[in-house]
């Protein structure tokens, strides 16, 4: 593992007897299933980042709230870490196991326990797969309305630990934004629930605290979500422009008109590339760049906004505008963007993705800024955008069997996320920080906002047991690695001792 | 006139002087809040000087504003670029603020259908109870760096700091709107409400005040006017959702305490002594009654809901209890933020 994200760089590692632990567990919890030899645990020192593995020194796999509050007791009173993990699709390290630490697999409470449709509402277990919510409440044609794109595998607990988007958020607002109600465990095993069945709740806002806070505040044990009503209908437009600032701003003009797309999406030359190679979507592969707009609601207003948009495209410059003629095209267009990961993946041995968000007039000035840099540390840089919200994925392709090229991929990434952190963005939108992002966090946050992130993790979690050295960096990280970095002739953290 | 003044210097030097004193303080804004929540005795902070808009780009749909700014002058701004913040906050008084607004979290006839306050959050500037000005979140919509403080800052009443500044998401006004009064019996209309809601009919606000049901239909011509042939009933005078949000209607003119009842949508007609006026297609019901606090929230809370008393010095505690472990970690929560309980002290519960 690369020496940066070592988590020894946070402080010593915690002394556990494995075999006293192990024994405890064993005698107080008899038909929970742990793993605890090597050959069992190796499927489970990574979850959707693969570069970053760690053996974890005892996995659980519980089936049963109960056995998790024991657990958590026994764990607390020991004073052991514990990480829990979804599905393990996480692309930030958030579920990557500790050597000294226990790994909480979910997986097994998959049980949808209530659909009501009159109230809206789903009500299901952690690890139940965020599609087959929407695939329960199909029948009443009501769905879930945040769509990640690896929502046939991940846990609806791992979209709340993430605060999980997808293509929709702009319209339909992100996984924070569609819950009503999350039953927790805290670090000590003792039941808690945020939110309610009513749409707000007496008190803080802790729901809103606890999603995206990474599994480190307590333990998703329930999740209430909110579904909606299928729109009845749903087109794709699809654009294609001789430059990426003229599609950026036809970006800016379709909001300008007062039309909120269900998705908006952007591809660059080089994906547009990749992805036709792969799926044969039929687009236009000498564009430079391509918009991939789509509307939904009620049929008469879709037909109308997509005259509208069509027009406003037109007069933003766009060189090709085609409306997907048929249920069958719009899938079409909709499978080359869904792809473009594994299209990249084809054209390169190996590729890391960064999450970074920008304001979207920032657009035309990152893109050059991420061309200057692909040159400068001599990678290839596909992007592909949320541009709707301003979230970007540009993809650096590398070749990990080459000497030094995944440590110049991953310095690259981190001068990208850098970059949108300067131009008001954020090193994440929503892949999360985890264990991957920790070092960028000290280029997006100062010293005093940090020591209160830590602050609120104590109010939660005293002995720091939940996913210990993720999501927050220690102020030490950031003084030995993470902000390194001289901007403008000084240090950052100048008031830290260098260690 | 639009007044454009950073006065956080002096809201920090003010808090930092509280500190050094271990002076509690009262933070205001326009005061049109104040009966809302436990009383506080606290040397004010007027943030009203910290004020104005200091980004606005309407295709961002996001504009950052100083907290003290009058919510009215941020509507004004909005209103100019035909967009909306979409939760319709109340003022409840003159000179309302954006602080204000984002303390008491608050929202309006359309909350269930866009969203709340909070739901529009996308960053903030608070002054901390270590007497730091800190920033959290951004100005974009997607952004999972860190905890989420300025979400956790809609409504909590000033007590986990003082807020200076926010960023939020707007939208664009609807092409449409169309309000509708259909006469109907309340469990009707509550039952129709749960039919129209796992449909695309396109409501935005549905209240009922015990004679008739009241629709707010938005969006494109098409769908809006479809949706009004289907329904039917008569046209409605649109001023009616202002009037319900500022709690101008006849309703809350009667001099029993008003409570506010946040249910789970499709709770059926409670029984309750008193008059009810029902908001946010039963979501949100006012009540008008005489009867003791814990004999309301005995019945709110057994279909999963919770009661806020809206006149001041009616109940002892405004706002619903909060059981253990819940209160534990309010309590812990306030203490790592405001470590010297500084801040509103006990406006929402005397422990906080």
């Amino acid at each position: 593992m690369n020496i940066l994200y070592d988590e020894r760089v946070d402080g010593e590692l915690p002394k556990v007897d494995k075999a006293a632990l192990l024994a405890e567990l064993q005698a107080q919890l008899p038909g929970m299933d742990i793993l605890h030899r090597g050959e069992d645990l190796k499927p489970y020192e990574c979850d959707g980042l693969s570069a970053y593995r760690t053996t974890p020194m005892l996995v659980v796999l519980p089936e049963r709230v109960e056995q998790v509050e024991t657990l958590l007791k026994i764990a607390h009173k020991r004073g052991v870490p514990v990480v829990a993990r979804g599905a393990g699709t996480g692309l930030s390290g958030g579920a990557l196991p500790l050597e000294q630490g226990i790994l909480l697999v979910m997986a097994r409470f998959n049980k949808i326990l209530e659909v009501d449709p009159a109230g809206r509402f789903a009500r299901v277990q952690p690890g139940v797969r965020n599609l087959a919510i929407s695939q329960a409440a199909a029948p009443y044609d009501l769905y879930y309305a945040p769509d990640p794109s690896s929502q046939i595998a991940c846990s609806i607990g791992g979209n709340v630990a993430e605060n999980a988007g997808g293509v929709h958020c702009l319209k339909y607002g992100l996984t924070v934004h569609n819950l009503l109600k999350v039953d927790i465990l805290t670090v000590e095993g003792e039941r808690m629930v945020l939110g309610s069945d009513a749409l707000d709740s007496p008190g803080f806002d802790l729901l809103a605290l606890f999603t995206g806070s990474e599994g480190m505040l307590g333990i998703v044990t329930e999740v209430t979500v909110k579904l909606l009503p299928k729109p009845q209908v749903a087109k794709v437009l699809l654009a294609a422009f001789d430059s990426v600032e003229k599609a950026g701003r036809a970006v800016g003009d379709i909001i300008a008109a007062g039309i909120i797309p269900g998705g908006l999406e952007m591809m660059d030359n080089l994906s547009i590339r990749a992805a036709e190679d792969f799926i044969r979507a039929g687009y236009p592969v000498d564009a430079e760049a391509i918009l991939l707009c789509e509307l939904d609601g009620v049929e008469a207003d879709v037909h109308d906004d997509c005259a509208r948009v069509g027009e406003v495209l037109k007069l933003a410059g766009a060189t090709e505008v085609r409306l997907a003629k048929d249920e069958a095209e719009r899938v079409k267009f909709w499978a080359g963007r869904k792809n473009a990961f594994p299209a990249v993946g084809r054209i390169s041995p190996d590729y890391y993705c960064m999450d970074g968000t920008i304001p979207r007039r920032e657009l035309p000035g990152v893109l050059k800024g991420i061309s200057d840099l692909s040159n400068e540390y001599g990678l290839r840089v596909a992007n592909v955008f949320h541009a709707g919200d301003g979230n970007m994925h540009p993809l650096i392709l590398f070749d990990a069997n080459t000497e030094g090229e995944l440590e110049r991929a991953e310095a690259l990434g981190g001068k990208i996320l850098e970059l949108c952190v300067k131009v008001g963005g954020s090193i994440t939108g929503e892949h999360g920080v985890g264990r991957e992002k920790i070092n960028q966090m000290c280029s997006q946050f100062n010293v005093d906002e940090l020591t209160l992130f830590h602050a609120v993790k104590a109010a939660f979690d005293p002995s720091g047991l939940l996913n210990p050295g993720k999501n927050i960096p220690t102020l030490h990280r950031c003084a030995e690695f993470g902000g390194m970095h001289v901007h403008g002739g000084q240090l950052p953290f100048p008031e830290l001792e260098r260690f | 006139m639009t007044v454009s003044f950073d006065d956080s210097q002096q809201l920090l030097d003010q808090v930092n002087q509280a500190l050094a004193s271990n002076t509690p303080l009262r933070i205001q804004g326009g005061g049109s809040k104040a009966f809302l929540g436990r009383e506080v005795q606290g040397t004010p902070l007027d943030t009203r000087a910290h004020r104005g808009i200091v980004t606005y780009d309407p295709t961002e749909l996001v504009i950052s504003v100083r907290a003290g700014t009058p919510l009215a002058e941020l509507e004004a701004a909005l209103d100019e670029a035909n967009q909306m913040l979409p939760c319709e906050p109340p003022h409840l008084g003159e000179g309302a603020t954006v602080g204000g607004m984002i303390a008491t979290g608050l929202s309006g006839p359309r909350r269930p259908w866009s969203g709340s306050v909070r739901d529009f959050v996308l960053g903030s500037r608070v002054i901390t109870g270590h007497g730091k000005h800190l920033r959290f979140g951004g100005e974009v919509m997607k952004n999972v760096a860190g905890y989420d403080l300025s979400r956790l800052m809609a409504g909590s009443f000033g007590c986990l700091g003082v807020l200076t500044e926010v960023s939020l998401k707007v939208l664009p006004k609807p092409r449409l709107s169309r309000s509708l009064r259909v006469q109907m019996p309340v469990d009707r209309a509550l039952l129709k409400l749960a039919e129209w809601g796992q449909q695309p009919v396109p409501i935005t606000a549905a209240s009922h005040d015990g004679q008739a049901l009241h629709l707010r239909l938005e969006g494109g011509e098409g769908s809006v006017n479809a949706a009004c042939d289907r329904i039917g009933g008569e046209t409605l005078d649109a001023d009616y959702w202002n009037q319900l949000r500022e709690q101008r209607l006849g309703f809350f003119s009667d001099s029993r305490p008003l409570w506010r009842l946040s249910l789970p949508t499709d709770t059926p007609v409670l029984a309750l002594p008193g008059e009810q006026l029902i908001d946010w297609a039963g979501a949100q019901r006012w009540l008008k009654s005489d009867t003791d606090a814990q004999a309301i929230r005995a019945i709110v809370s057994e279909v999963g809901g919770h009661a806020t008393c809206f006149t001041a010095g009616a109940a002892a505690s405004p706002f619903q209890p909060l059981a253990e472990p819940l209160l534990r970690y309010h309590r812990q929560l306030k203490a790592a933020l405001d470590p010297q309980g500084i801040f509103n002290p006990g406006r929402m519960y005397s422990e906080v």
